[in-house]
């Protein structure tokens, strides 16, 4: 296959507090390749919106990337100088962030906002910049936009902001855009619209897209392939229909039972027992043995890495580690 | 919009009305205004024609009345020690009281902003930490101490600056002023730092825990995740959303300023209209202190309504003038 | 109740051994407030009775035997003879009972006011709530000089003197008692609609017993805090009176008071008239200070 347009190598994520280091992501691995969507699925807490953050340079102190690399094109990005990443941020990669109320800025207009950006990154004049702002506004589906443009952020309903907030992410033509829970604060009725937005509009562009989320279903109908982290670990990785069909992870499997229109048994929904380890208390060997139903010896002690699977896809668990021995 | 303004207006209009009855029942009250203007060996019959004359037979609504509409054309009567009209006693003084509040106000608002504004962008430095721990002294000084202190140092042993008084002032009419001698410039530095050190290390430390709190929110890291350079995040977007709840609170601590000038006054003996306050404290004199009072409600009632009138302009959210929000 | 008393002690006492700043402002607020509570025992001198002054130790500089008497006086005299030391034990003396005062005024104020607003609602949380906003939009101080000016005009002239101080401590708890008062209500507004005092409420429980037994408890945290922070503040208010002259009378002097006699002798060299009362009051006010921003901390865990 070509090469990867983001490529994330042993992703490490640590937290110093008080009471020892928490390591928040543990060796991650992943591709995103040119024009395509990948899903990242996770409960809350497993280290979906910490590897957009580290991915984009944004982790808060005192975390830090403490181990493992990430490449765009080759490049690596994750120890770069503040102001070459910050020159990265926006250009090549955009982001989308979960709750459009907030990610707006209340005391600037739109227009302001969009034009800053713009001209931050590309070499326009600021009329160039207005005008491209007013293209995108309508692109990504603001009626006349042309007058509404200098409006102030809660003159928009939420739906609407996230489109202006899309419409940020993508004003300097990113390759790689991030959309962290980009539904999660919206109604229920505009979800759909957006992730469709989100992903045509980056096809148009021929930007890929890291969608983060914990639904399932969104990641059924948008993303090419799908990760699953679990406790800041890669459970699983592959085509997104395979995965969803065929789940090999004994977690994902889990994740895939709690889905109701994906769910084998129509009657009733399969609930995984028990809850995410915290980051203090992750156990030895693999992380999921508490709560996994086929887990034996093995699992209590030694971790597993990811393994090859045939239709080029990944699962970490030792289940697999014989049968993929024989292939 | 017109609604609000009229609303305030009205409770403006309703605490000065307050104001004035306290102030009434001072006058009307306090000590026995027939004695005092006749002295102790007044007949009968002149204590019943004063009486008569000054209107104190009248129903004390009539006499409210009176004193109201006295009070409205700047009529308080003559100040008991000094027998001169009140109202003269204090237009001569206010020039000094202004001139030295506005320029306190000023240095607050710019050094305060400034010094708030380096410590909380750079949280853990040496610098920020020694200036949060001086004006946690500041904070703890008295306003006079801080003055004897000043003077100590630099008009008796440095002899840099004049200790009291308002050096040269020139007289432009209805007002006099300092600003245009050099003596007279001379003479407003240490009265000026005196009085303003308190409410700049307040506005330092409401700028400080503002722009922290802005800091962490979303539109600053949307802001961040678009590359904007650290310049436009910091003194555009978030020292722009700082400065609004600080507007409000700097502009209400104006009329504080004129308030605490009567201590200022006192230490450096400037002639202005809160060393004449205190003299009437010291000596009751009741005429002087009631118009001191309405003066300095109106002009707290005044700023009230400025700062609101100003954070109806700052802040676009509170402008409802334009297109309700829509999808 | 016992239980929750003990928990709560424990906490704070294991907030306070981790607070050295707490801990020094505790020493140094204990040693002035100690040493203020013993002055007629500990200081060396009386300096307000005139019996025992001489006027030829007047003007030692501090810790040198004065040129004709040869006494020696640890932080000098003032024109009168005066040991400063020892007027600023009775001073501090003077200083603290005033702002403890003040701040007690104040603080039965407030709860009262507050709990009345709180339980009555009505009409009368309306009004005592805008008069408590109105009296917040003035600096205190302001309040409490003219609430001091009207007082003295109201008593006559021959009784001022008498009672100054306590026209003085009046003026500064009326001046204070608004955020008292506004805690007060906001917890007796909660609890006055919580299912045991409604059931209490319904057998016939006195108003006043559940207010005692079930509000003021669970208030007792903020008000210790704000207690605590406005002494600070009635201290500075005190010692701003008497400095502008307006607060206690010149035979009574308080820090304020010293310090503006001191400020007088400035020009003419004598420093230490001026100094030390100075260092006595800044240190007051900021341990008690510091304390209350540690208590403030200390007890309520969400700020930290």
């Amino acid at each position: 296959m070509a090469e990867p347009l983001l490529s994330v190598r042993d992703l490490v994520v640590e937290f110093p507090t008080r009471r020892g280091t928490l390591t928040a992501i543990n060796k991650v691995s992943f591709d995103i390749h040119p024009g395509e969507v990948l899903g990242v699925v996770g409960e809350s807490g497993a280290g979906k919106s910490l590897t957009g953050a580290a991915i984009i340079g944004l982790l808060e102190p005192p975390g830090r990337i403490a181990g493992g690399e990430i490449r765009l094109r080759g490049e690596r990005i994750d120890h770069l100088t503040r102001e070459a990443m910050r020159r990265i941020r926006g250009k090549r990669i955009g982001m989308v962030f979960q709750d459009p109320l907030t990610s707006l800025n209340p005391l600037y207009t739109v227009s302001q906002q969009l034009t800053e950006t713009i001209l931050t990154h590309l070499p326009v004049s600021r009329k160039e910049a207005r005008e491209r702002a007013i293209a995108l506004l309508d692109r990504v589906g603001i009626p006349a936009a042309r007058r509404r443009i200098d409006d102030y952020p809660h003159h928009f309903s939420g739906g609407m902001r996230q489109r202006v907030v899309i419409a940020l992410a993508l004003a300097a033509e990113p390759e790689l855009v991030i959309a962290d829970e980009p539904t999660t604060a919206l109604d229920v009725s505009v979800q759909a619209q957006i992730i469709d937005l989100i992903k045509e509009i980056c096809m148009e562009r021929g930007a890929s897209v890291m969608l983060i989320t914990h639904d399932m279903g969104v990641i059924a109908e948008t993303a090419d392939r799908v990760a699953v982290l679990y406790a800041g670990r890669l459970a699983e990785i592959g085509p997104v229909h395979d995965v969803i069909t065929k789940a090999e992870h004994p977690y994902t499997k889990g994740l895939m039972g709690s889905i109701p229109t994906l769910s084998h048994d129509e009657d009733r929904l399969v609930q995984i027992p028990g809850s995410m380890p915290r980051l203090t208390a992750i156990p030895t060997g693999c992380a999921f043995n508490p709560r996994c139903g086929e887990a034996f010896a093995k699992c209590h002690v030694d971790r597993p890495d990811p393994i090859e699977r045939p239709d080029n896809r990944q699962v970490a668990c030792w289940l697999y580690e014989k049968e993929s021995a024989h292939v | 919009m017109i609604a609000f303004i009229l609303r305030r207006i009205v409770q403006s209009i309703l605490v000065m009305l307050v104001v004035a009855l306290v102030s009434f029942s001072l006058f009307r009250y306090v000590g026995d205004p027939v004695a005092t203007m006749l002295g102790q060996e007044a007949t009968l019959q002149d204590r019943a024609e004063l009486r008569e004359r000054l209107g104190l037979n009248d129903p004390i609504v009539v006499q409210f009345w009176d004193f109201l509409s006295r009070a409205v054309t700047g009529d308080f009567g003559l100040s008991y020690r000094l027998q001169q009209p009140v109202m003269e006693l204090i237009l001569s003084r206010l020039p000094a009281t202004l001139e030295l509040a506005l320029i306190s106000g000023i240095v607050a608002f710019i050094v305060g902003v400034g010094l708030g504004v380096y410590t909380a962008l750079n949280r853990r430095g040496v610098g920020s930490n020694s200036i949060m721990a001086v004006s946690l002294i500041g904070v703890s000084l008295p306003t006079f101490l801080i003055g004897v202190l000043l003077i100590w140092v630099f008009a008796v042993e440095l002899q840099w600056l004049p200790s009291f008084g308002r050096g040269e002032t020139v007289d432009l009419g209805s007002w006099t002023t300092g600003f245009l001698t050099e003596s007279g410039r001379a003479s407003l530095v240490l009265p000026v730092i005196t009085l303003g050190l308190y409410q700049m290390t307040l506005i330092m430390r409401l700028v400080r825990s503002e722009m922290l709190e802005v800091l962490r929110t979303d539109y600053i890291k949307f802001a961040r995740a678009r590359g904007l350079s650290n310049r436009a995040i910091n003194f555009g977007h978030a020292l722009k959303n700082t400065l609004v709840p600080v507007i409000t609170i700097a502009g209400l601590q104006m009329g504080s300023i004129i308030a605490f000038a009567i201590i200022t006054e006192t230490v450096f003996q400037w002639p202005g209209v809160g060393a004449l306050f205190i003299n009437s404290v010291q000596f009751v004199d009741v005429p002087v202190m009631a118009a001191y009072l309405l003066l300095i409600s109106f002009i707290f009632v005044v700023i009230n309504l400025i700062v609101d009138l100003l954070y109806y302009v700052v802040d676009p959210r509170l402008r409802v003038d334009r297109a309700a929000p829509g999808h | 109740m016992n239980r929750f008393a003990r928990a709560w002690d424990s906490d704070v006492a294991y907030s306070f051994r981790h607070s050295p700043v707490a801990m020094v402002a505790a020493i140094v607020a204990l040693t002035i407030i100690l040493s203020a509570v013993l002055a007629p025992w500990i200081a060396p001198h009386e300096p307000f009775n005139p019996a025992t002054l001489n006027l030829m130790d007047g003007f030692t500089p501090p810790g040198t035997p004065n040129a004709f008497t040869g006494n020696t006086f640890i932080l000098g005299t003032d024109d009168q003879g005066r040991d400063i030391l020892s007027a600023i034990l009775y001073g501090a003396r003077i200083s603290l009972f005033v702002g403890f005062a003040a701040v007690v005024f104040a603080m039965v104020m407030g709860i009262t006011l507050g709990l009345i607003a709180g339980w009555r609602g009505g009409w009368v949380d309306s009004l005592l709530m805008r008069i408590a906003d109105v009296q917040m939009s003035f600096p205190s101080i302001l309040i409490a000089l003219l609430i001091f000016g009207v007082a003295r005009g109201f008593i006559p002239q021959d009784m001022r003197e008498d009672l100054a101080i306590w026209v003085l401590i009046v003026s500064i708890g009326l001046s204070d008692w608004v955020p008292f008062a506004r805690v007060v209500r906001g917890s007796a507004m909660v609890e006055k609609n919580k299912e045991y005092v409604q059931a209490a409420r319904v057998i016939g429980v006195h108003p006043t017993r559940i207010v005692v037994s079930h509000i003021l408890p669970n208030v007792l945290g903020p008000v210790l805090v704000i207690a605590t922070i406005h002494l600070a503040l009635a201290i500075i208010a005190e010692a701003t009176l008497s400095f502008l002259g307006v607060g206690v009378p010149p035979t009574q002097p308080s820090l304020g008071t010293l310090i503006r006699i001191g400020q007088g002798f400035l020009f003419s060299g004598e420093w230490w008239i001026l100094l030390f009362p100075s260092v006595a009051l800044l240190a007051l006010a900021l341990s008690v200070n510091l304390l209350g921003d540690w208590l403030r901390d200390a007890l309520n865990p969400r700020l930290r």
